[in-house]
């Protein structure tokens, strides 16, 4: 490494570990292990849409009727809303490569803006499945009654995989907080950035989950 | 590597080392050193080892009469808190969290796996999950089976089934910790010339083992917390009553916990790959067939699972496919037990104690698989599916294959690790006492399962007496077996002589450093220019 560039940084500024050799493979370690993260999510979240093939192959009517309960304009404004929440978050990704501090705060707020916004919408959503007696378990009543048993699963399944999906949003928000306190410290430079590759790296596939998820909860066998 | 001192081994153990360069247990528990954190967890999975191993006793002693000595609830507890404890808390971590977590940076030049702090971190994963399996122990245990099968644990158990299910949910984490690091230390931390056709047997085992555990083990984490969901909400997704699916869980549960056979078997396998070599000063035999067939294990696991319910609502086709599947799985582990005989002969051989344990794994592993094929056929396997048939055969796996392996991986190194060599005649006397107390605890149960003994009850007809008593008989033997090592290897930390830092003249990195090595392994990065096993040079020139 003595002779490569002249303007190497310091192993202060990359925040390069001890264990590492050079700068690019411990971001090239980050990368891998981010992603192979993100492929035991994918398995974590398979398992319940495993169980959800099962049982709408095992109860296709009874899944059917239970579209008409889900609010297909609150489902379609809450995934244009978190697919924005990505476009702030890769400019933030940006932002941070190419130094610019500013904009790499203004996106980050932006992005929890977005994400909050989405758990708002997402809170008004269950309060109104409350109201409605749909929340299995605690207080569920169905008409058609013949389907109630069978729907019920489905909203189980619903609750499950919005409320894992919720809950990654919120284990987000938490991490997207983290970023920003260091961004505002200065910490992240055109030098050391991997935090907010990494991070935006998780954003972007809990908004791919979601976007399985509107489909299949929302879109399938819907009337209205 | 050439800085390195031979001879004055005395001296060799006053120098700073992993173990004495910080004192204090602030030291160990902060640490992210991965050698220290392999000695939590060898000390940790040791512990639960030994409860693990009680439960097995009291439970034999109730085999002892045909009526039973316990009630039939306390004996359900009995066995399930084994199977618990003995699969997810000791034979799933037991390799990759200890000799894996210690060896493979060492083995592959790097100064630590990728992620240190995540490395601690799936520590205390582990011991969270242990708490709680532990909480559930001590108020009086599961009665489901360590499958957790539903609807029976889900709604009709009055036993703790939440707490240990938490329990194996954490552990399962910590599993998954373990994998990815190890998968992206393989990949990226590798020294200069350490090619993927230079990486030794035992790296390519553990990097076989951490995709199982990333894939896999996700699964069983979601399938455990639908079963909580429907035990606090009592909607049915398993439960048949409330219009859930059983044959679902079991698919769910299987798709995990078949792979897990491999993530328990496969860091043996690399183990052995070591020991054999070294033992017959030769080079591996098919070095490429043994490292693709950990892969083709790894692969195939995924696709076997349905061969664990044969009998319980799988249609017929689907059966059919699975018993091929099952077959096909048998072929990369015949690869490996042909290799490593074909490794020994001509060798020249010596009978040190990780040989023996590796002559035990090679005999006993062979019997357990090959009674696999036996269950992998859909007719054999109805009529010996719920016996003691089965019990035996996972058992010559999981105790006569992974057990033996990480004792023979503990033996041989040791020196290495703590810097100090064992008795050798104790240590082959233990090995000698483990394998007869094993055969003669496990064989007696092929035949019971064979003339039809079912599993998981516990009174039986008066004429299986005969074999269960045999059977609690060796398995006394075999628990004093395992104390031995306990004894004689806490005794050589203190009196040991010192190891130097090669005693048996292997090839491979981690013999090249200081024993025990220091924090950062290597002074400086190492270069590989040669393949591994490298022996018949080695005896060429004499060394």
């Amino acid at each position: 490494m003595a002779d490569t560039v002249i303007h190497e940084p310091s192993a202060e500024a990359t925040h390069l570990r001890h264990h590492f050799a050079s700068v690019e493979q411990q971001m090239d370690a980050s990368t891998l292990g981010m992603w192979t993260f993100l492929v035991t999510e994918v398995l974590f979240f398979g398992g319940m849409f495993a169980a959800y093939s099962v049982y709408r192959a095992m109860y296709p009517e009874a899944f059917a009727s239970t579209s008409e309960w889900m609010d297909i304009k609150l489902g379609a404004t809450n995934t244009a809303v978190l697919i924005c929440s990505s476009l702030t978050m890769v400019l933030a990704v940006r932002a941070a490569q190419l130094n610019q501090r500013r904009d790499l705060i203004v996106n980050l707020l932006l992005t929890m803006f977005f994400g909050s916004v989405f758990l708002g919408i997402k809170a008004i959503e269950y309060h109104s499945k409350w109201v409605e007696h749909l929340v299995p378990g605690f207080n569920f009543q169905y008409e058609p009654a013949q389907y109630a048993h069978n729907a019920q699963i489905l909203f189980f399944l619903y609750f499950c995989m919005t409320g894992m999906h919720a809950l990654h949003m919120i284990v987000g928000l938490g991490l997207l907080t983290y970023l920003l306190i260091q961004s505002i410290r200065r910490v992240y430079t055109s030098y050391y950035f991997a935090p907010v590759e990494m991070i935006g790296l998780y954003w972007h596939f809990v908004d791919v989950v979601w976007i399985f998820l509107f489909p299949l909860l929302y879109l399938i066998g819907h009337r209205k | 590597m050439a800085t390195i001192a031979h001879g004055e081994p005395e001296a060799a153990t006053q120098t700073v080392n992993y173990l004495n360069v910080e004192h204090g247990w602030k030291s160990w528990l902060l640490t992210t050193d991965h050698k220290r954190i392999a000695i939590l967890y060898l000390i940790s999975i040791t512990l639960m080892f030994f409860v693990g191993g009680a439960f097995a006793a009291a439970f034999r002693i109730n085999l002892l009469e045909p009526q039973g000595v316990f009630s039939a609830e306390t004996y359900n507890r009995l066995f399930t808190m084994h199977g618990i404890v003995m699969v997810f808390f000791f034979l799933v971590p037991s390799i990759p969290a200890t000799l894996g977590n210690f060896f493979l940076p060492i083995m592959i030049g790097a100064k630590d796996l990728a992620f240190p702090r995540i490395n601690l971190l799936s520590w205390y994963v582990y011991i969270i999950g242990a708490a709680f399996a532990l909480f559930a122990i001590l108020r009086g245990g599961v009665d489901t089976g360590w499958t957790f099968y539903a609807p029976y644990s889900s709604t009709y158990s009055n036993s703790y089934v939440l707490a240990a299910a938490f329990g194996v949910f954490w552990a399962g984490f910590s599993s998954i910790l373990t994998g990815l690091n190890f998968v992206v230390t393989v990949h990226k931390m590798r020294a200069p010339g350490m090619t993927w056709s230079r990486l030794p047997l035992f790296v390519w085992a553990n990097y076989a083992t951490g995709l199982i555990q990333i894939l896999g083990t996700p699964v069983l984490a979601i399938t455990l917390l639908l079963l909580a969901f429907e035990h606090i909400a009592n909607v049915g997704i398993f439960d048949p009553n409330i219009g859930g699916d059983p044959i679902l869980f079991q698919h769910l549960f299987w798709f995990y916990s078949h792979p897990a056979v491999y993530i328990m078997i496969l860091p043996g396998m690399g183990v052995i790959s070591e020991i054999v070599a070294c033992f017959s000063r030769k080079r591996v035999f098919g070095y490429n067939f043994i490292a693709f067939s950990s892969m083709a294990i790894a692969v195939l696991s995924f696709v076997v699972w349905g061969h664990h319910m044969f009998i319980t609502g799988e249609s017929m086709y689907t059966s059919l496919a699975f018993s091929i599947l099952s077959f096909m799985v048998a072929v990369p582990s015949a690869i490996k037990v042909f290799n490593w005989t074909a490794t020994m002969y001509k060798g020249s051989i010596s009978f040190d104690t990780p040989m023996l344990y590796t002559f035990g794994f090679i005999g006993l592993f062979t019997i357990g698989g090959l009674t696999g094929l036996f269950l992998a056929s859909l007719a054999t396997d109805v009529a010996t599916h719920g016996t003691y048939f089965i019990v035996a055969h996972f058992h010559y796996v999981m105790v006569g294959g992974m057990v033996m392996a990480f004792l023979g991986g503990i033996h041989f190194w040791w020196p290495k690790m703590t810097g100090r060599l064992y008795s050798e005649p104790w240590s082959k006397f233990a090995a000698l006492i483990i394998f007869v107390g094993f055969n003669l605890t496990f064989f007696p149960q092929f035949i019971l399962g064979y003339m039809g003994m079912p599993r998981r009850y516990h009174a039986y007809p008066p004429e299986f007496q005969m074999l269960n008593v045999m059977s609690t008989a060796g398995s006394s033997v075999l628990g004093i077996g395992y104390l031995i090592p306990m004894i004689y290897l806490l005794w050589s930390l203190k009196h040991g002589a010192a190891a130097g830092n090669n005693p048996w003249g292997a090839t491979g990195l981690e013999w090249k450093i200081q024993s025990p090595p220091t924090t950062f392994n290597f002074d400086e990065t190492p270069v590989v220019t040669e393949e591994a096993y490298n022996y018949h040079e080695l005896e060429e020139n004499g060394g």
